[in-house]
């Protein structure tokens, strides 16, 4: 997941604020704000994850704890493996090795569908908004345990009627609080950008998750829906949900965030709070060390020899 | 489909009436390509007895059987696929007999065995098949044989290797798994029939304009049919089922105007030289020397030349190509006229190797020339090149072990174990998600 | 010209056992391409299976007519497990390009003179009609009128085989607007979504193609019931042109399939009768018969082209429902 240029958040006149003062959950961990400290109580603990590409290694995260019931942030420059982290923990991508534990249960090697299952649900960098779906029907896909989801009862209405008539009801109810209601009968792919966030956003609430993993909420929404979005990431919260989320845009991250993970070259380099942790050097260093612009593409091996592959094409023609 | 020449020359008006039923019959029946029996004797009866008379896996035409046995005799001969049928009035048992004279020259019937008793079982039919040998063949050890087997291989690898790149190197900038490809390594062939053969040029000038209008049918597909597509912004696989049916277009165009029959090159068939336990036809020598350089002057091409390194820089990433400055289409279009003039070199040398020139000789080699890129790994032009090797070997070594009209099977089992164990391909990179 | 004779010719095929095989074969393809954005390329080893399952079973082992069929529907579902274990977790073309081969092999195994005693080698099958015919409850005389005036076993033939088309439709409607159906359609969109959801892709993959392929190897036994087994109808270019048919009706549409195969089969039957009686009449002095048969097969070709091209959704589809998987 990568290629950000174009979708990179529109920069607003004034930066995004959520419409109410969000309530900042503190005391979250324990000893020194320093890379991989203990939590008071963790949701997710990561134990020496490490995924490379061809000679490049994407991720080697030692130890880090995600605190439970509260907003975590976790940022970087371009290419310091946020997505790659999040696509391990949630089964999408198989690390080289290491292992990590949700609600103390391993999820090492486990795959994404029963990851997510267990309650740890995420969304996309790049919408993945069904389009040929209705919204509905995208809201409906996310609800767990349907008994028509089986291909034989599928063939027997009167079973799952009753079932789909309230999982009807509670997407409605979202939809309606994500002001999407008015379009529940459009394809999903008439959406704007931003209405396929809160879309993607809501389908994932549809199966009650105790961890909901954003992948850049903010990216290609309009400034006028990104308060919209902030209310909603804080309502997670407020509701008992843990939240981690990657963003680039610093000053959400100071709005919202009860807490902050900065990795870089596929480091966790510092964390702490919103406010203290933008301070420290190492994440000033990670900032301005960076090398180039834009995102480290697919294969970031394929690009070091596709850029040496230019460069020498550059050389013949002098 | 197609009648025997001797037949269509004695009885066009019959023939006419024929295929006038025919067609109706297939209209109801179904598409094959190959159909019924020219010379069938019999007919009126419920029961046939029918056979396919091959050698590695070329059809023998005119060969003569005869049955024999309760009370009833009846002879035929095989039509231009090899096949015959007699009918018979009840099941029972009959004598097949085989007469080896009619057999082409070097081509023996195991000892012995030119007669069988056949029995009829449940059903109406009975299939009587005779295993052909060559002539030499008892006196060939297994090492000969494999070493033989392995230069042919070789041989037939390096010309599936001229398909394959092309077709690598267009799956690795479009993205598109062209299936007319199969139709550009056909028209080659093609071309150099009419060429050489219909306007008797000497064979290589035929082969080089052949090439010559391989390239041009490359650009003229890009220029009409793809590159438009790809303004349109068409996804990688509707534009699949595009060339399908380009594919199926240019197939039954290319019946239409050369019939359904399988001609010669001039200077097929010659006799073979022999190599210690080697024996190969001077062809097969030039073939795998036009070959070899080629492939040279292509990986030459995509190492060395400015060109070239701008096509596996599109190859690896075209909108990271297009902007550090490279024209993307033009690449492309270079791509189109390599590819379709190296399937149509390879066409040539498939029209000597299988040998003979037909209208669905590229579809026959397609599937092979897809998993040779498979095999490689999708999309890497020297993947390309090993996967076809491999597949070229496989082919013919397996016919040491299986029967020759199943050697293709080998091929495409080893594809699918490939893919089960290394989806990527031999050459390929592992995939990231998410 | 014989006009009469070729409309005649021509709605013949509206109903005929092909049509409804064809049918029945494209609607397997629905479900796998159209609802799943699955790209099976093999739905001819599928029909191969089902003709040669039925016909080997009745006359290799003496099988009732249930039992023959069983064994076709068995045999589908090992093919697609074998199809799906390699290629359901990988990119969409592996298993097209699989799909093609292990379908080719099929055939290969049929056509090749090494298991003749069981498979007839290139000259097939037949004589396996007659447990279905006794099954037949229509007493002997015509029924019918007009082109569509058969006798009684043809007729029961295609009372059979259009019944089951039905059926068949009825359960892929009745599965499509289930949540089972929603799992499907939201693959097609975009699968790592779906499984973000907490869905297993891979098990519904599988049961996609399972379903497709016992569609396929059902009609592959429709198909082989006034017939003949012969290998050479089950190549390739019998799956492209069931693909001719989808896209031609509407990919991920219930009725498309089937239309799609009557549209295709009529005016297929109707162009060739024109063509073949015109060329006699002489009126297209450039062509033979024979390559007025092949005519066809071009436009077939040329057909494919244009629809995909220009109306992708097919003629029944829905405009903004373009059922293309990217």
């Amino acid at each position: 997941m990568s290629a950000n240029a174009g979708l990179d958040p529109v920069a607003p006149l004034e930066p995004p604020v959520p419409t109410q003062k969000p309530i900042k959950t503190t005391g979250l961990h324990v000893g020194d704000a320093e890379p991989g400290c203990r939590k008071v109580d963790p949701i997710l603990v990561v134990d020496k994850v490490r995924r490379s590409f061809g000679g490049l290694t994407a991720v080697d995260v030692d130890h880090l704890e995600v605190p439970r019931g509260a907003i975590t942030a976790l940022i970087g420059p371009n290419g310091a493996g946020k997505t790659t982290l999040f696509n391990l923990l949630t089964g999408f991508d198989k690390p080289n090795d290491g292992k990590w534990m949700f609600d103390g249960r391993s999820l090492a090697g486990m795959p994404a569908y029963r990851v997510a299952r267990m309650g740890q649900i995420r969304t996309f960098q790049l919408t993945k908004a069904l389009g040929l779906l209705s919204v509905m029907d995208n809201m409906l896909l996310g609800a767990k345990g349907q008994t028509g989801e089986n291909m034989f009862r599928a063939l027997l209405p009167f079973l799952w009627r009753t079932q789909e008539e309230a999982n009807r009801a509670k997407a409605l109810d979202l939809l309606t609080r994500f002001k999407l209601d008015t379009k529940k009968d459009d394809y999903a792919a008439s959406l704007s950008g931003g209405q396929r966030k809160l879309l993607e956003m809501a389908r994932a609430l549809m199966s009650d998750p105790t961890l909901v993993m954003l992948d850049e909420p903010m990216a290609g929404v309009n400034p006028a829906l990104t308060q919209s979005l902030l209310d909603h990431i804080l309502n997670l919260k407020s509701q008992g949900m843990t939240v981690l989320f990657v963003e680039h845009d610093m000053h959400m991250v100071r709005h919202i965030a009860d807490w902050v993970i900065v990795m870089a070259e596929g480091k966790v380099v510092a964390e702490g709070d919103p406010h203290e942790v933008m301070k420290n050097p190492a994440v000033i260093d990670a900032y301005l060390g960076q090398h180039h612009d834009e995102d480290i593409g697919q294969d970031p091996g394929a690009e070091t020899e596709h850029v040496s592959a230019i460069k020498e094409l550059l050389d013949d023609e002098r | 489909m197609q009648p025997t020449p001797t037949a269509q020359r004695y009885i066009p008006r019959m023939l006419a009436i024929l295929f006038v039923t025919l067609l109706a019959a297939l209209t109801m029946a179904t598409f094959s390509v190959s159909s019924a029996h020219a010379d069938e004797v019999g007919t009126e009866f419920d029961f046939t007895i029918s056979g396919n008379v091959q050698f590695n896996g070329d059809a023998l035409d005119g060969v003569a059987i005869a049955v024999d046995g309760n009370g009833y005799q009846a002879d035929t001969v095989t039509d231009t696929e090899g096949r015959w049928a007699i009918g018979v009035p009840e099941k029972g048992t009959y004598e097949v007999t085989l007469d080896e004279e009619t057999l082409p020259k070097g081509v023996v019937v195991a000892k012995g065995a030119n007669v069988i008793n056949a029995e009829f079982g449940l059903t109406d039919r009975k299939s009587v098949n005779f295993f052909l040998g060559e002539d030499t063949r008892n006196t060939v050890s297994f090492f000969d044989q494999f070493v033989n087997r392995f230069v042919n291989g070789l041989n037939f690898g390096l010309l599936l290797a001229l398909a394959a790149i092309g077709l690598s190197l267009i799956f690795g900038t479009t993205g598109l798994s062209n299936f007319a490809h199969a139709e550009m390594i056909t028209f080659g062939a093609l071309m150099t029939l009419v060429f050489a053969v219909q306007l008797g040029l000497p064979i290589w000038l035929a082969i080089l304009i052949a090439i010559a209008l391989s390239g041009a049918l490359g650009w003229g597909l890009d220029a009409v049919i793809w590159k438009p597509l790809r303004r349109r912004g068409v996804a990688l696989i509707p534009l699949m089922i595009v060339s399908i049916g380009l594919s199926l277009a240019l197939r039954y165009l290319f019946q239409y105007f050369f019939g359904g029959s399988t001609s010669q090159l001039p200077g097929a068939g010659q006799t073979d030289l022999k190599f210690g336990p080697i024996s190969l036809s001077p062809i097969d020598l030039i073939s795998m020397g036009i070959s070899v350089v080629v492939l040279l002057g292509v990986a030459y091409f995509l190492l060395r030349t400015r060109i070239g390194k701008a096509t596996r820089a599109v190859s690896d990433n075209p909108s990271l190509a297009s902007a550090s400055g490279i024209d993307v289409d033009n690449v492309i279009r270079i791509v189109w006229v390599t590819g379709a003039a190296l399937a149509g070199l390879s066409g040539v040398l498939w029209a000597y190797f299988r040998p003979g020139v037909s209208w669905d000789m590229g579809f026959q080699m397609l599937l092979l020339v897809f998993a040779a890129v498979t095999l490689g790994g999708l999309g890497t032009a020297f993947g390309a090149l090993i996967g076809s090797i491999i597949v070229g070997l496989f082919v013919e070594l397996s016919t040491l072990w299986l029967p020759s009209d199943m050697k293709y099977v080998g091929a495409l089992v080893v594809l699918i174990l490939v893919l089960l164990f290394r989806p990527q391909g031999i050459m390929g990179r592992k995939e990231r998600i998410g | 010209m014989d006009w009469e004779a070729i409309f005649n010719n021509a709605a013949v095929e509206l109903i005929s056992p092909t049509t409804a095989a064809y049918a029945l074969a494209a609607l397997g393809l629905a479900v796998h391409f159209g609802y799943t954005g699955l790209l099976n390329f093999g739905q001819a080893g599928f029909m191969a299976l089902g003709a040669y399952g039925y016909a080997i079973s009745i006359l290799t082992f003496g099988f009732p007519v249930w039992g023959a069929f069983l064994v076709g529907v068995g045999a589908s579902v090992v093919f697609a497990l074998i199809l799906g274990i390699p290629t359901l977790r990988l990119r969409a073309d592996y298993l097209a390009i699989v799909t093609i081969a292990a379908a080719e092999i099929v055939r290969l195994l049929f056509t090749t003179n090494t298991f003749a005693s069981v498979t007839g080698s290139a000259n097939g099958l037949s004589g396996y009609k007659n447990g279905f015919a006794a099954l037949n409850p229509l007493a002997e005389g015509s029924y019918g009128f007009g082109p569509f005036e058969n006798n009684a076993y043809d007729t029961w033939l295609r009372i059979v085989a259009w019944s089951i088309v039905i059926l068949a439709a009825l359960f892929v409607w009745q599965v499509m607007r289930s949540p089972w159906g929603r799992v499907i359609k939201g693959i097609r969109e975009d699968e790592d979504a779906v499984r973000a959801l907490g869905k297993n892709v891979y098990a519904y993959k599988m049961q996609s193609l399972i379903l497709g392929g016992v569609f396929g190897t059902i009609a592959g036994m429709i198909f082989a019931l006034p017939r003949a087994v012969v290998p050479s109808n089950y190549q390739t270019t019998l799956t492209f042109f069931i693909y001719a048919i989808l896209l031609l009706g509407g990919a991920a549409t219930v009725l498309g399939p089937i239309i799609g195969s009557m549209i295709f089969w009529v005016l297929l039957s109707f162009f060739s009768g024109f063509v073949s009686r015109a060329v006699e009449a002489g009126w297209l002095p450039f062509m033979t018969t024979i390559q007025g048969g092949q005519l066809r097969f071009i436009l077939v070709g040329v057909a494919i082209m244009l629809i995909v091209i220009f109306r992708p959704q097919g003629v029944f589809g829905n405009k903004k429902e373009l059922a293309f998987v990217r």
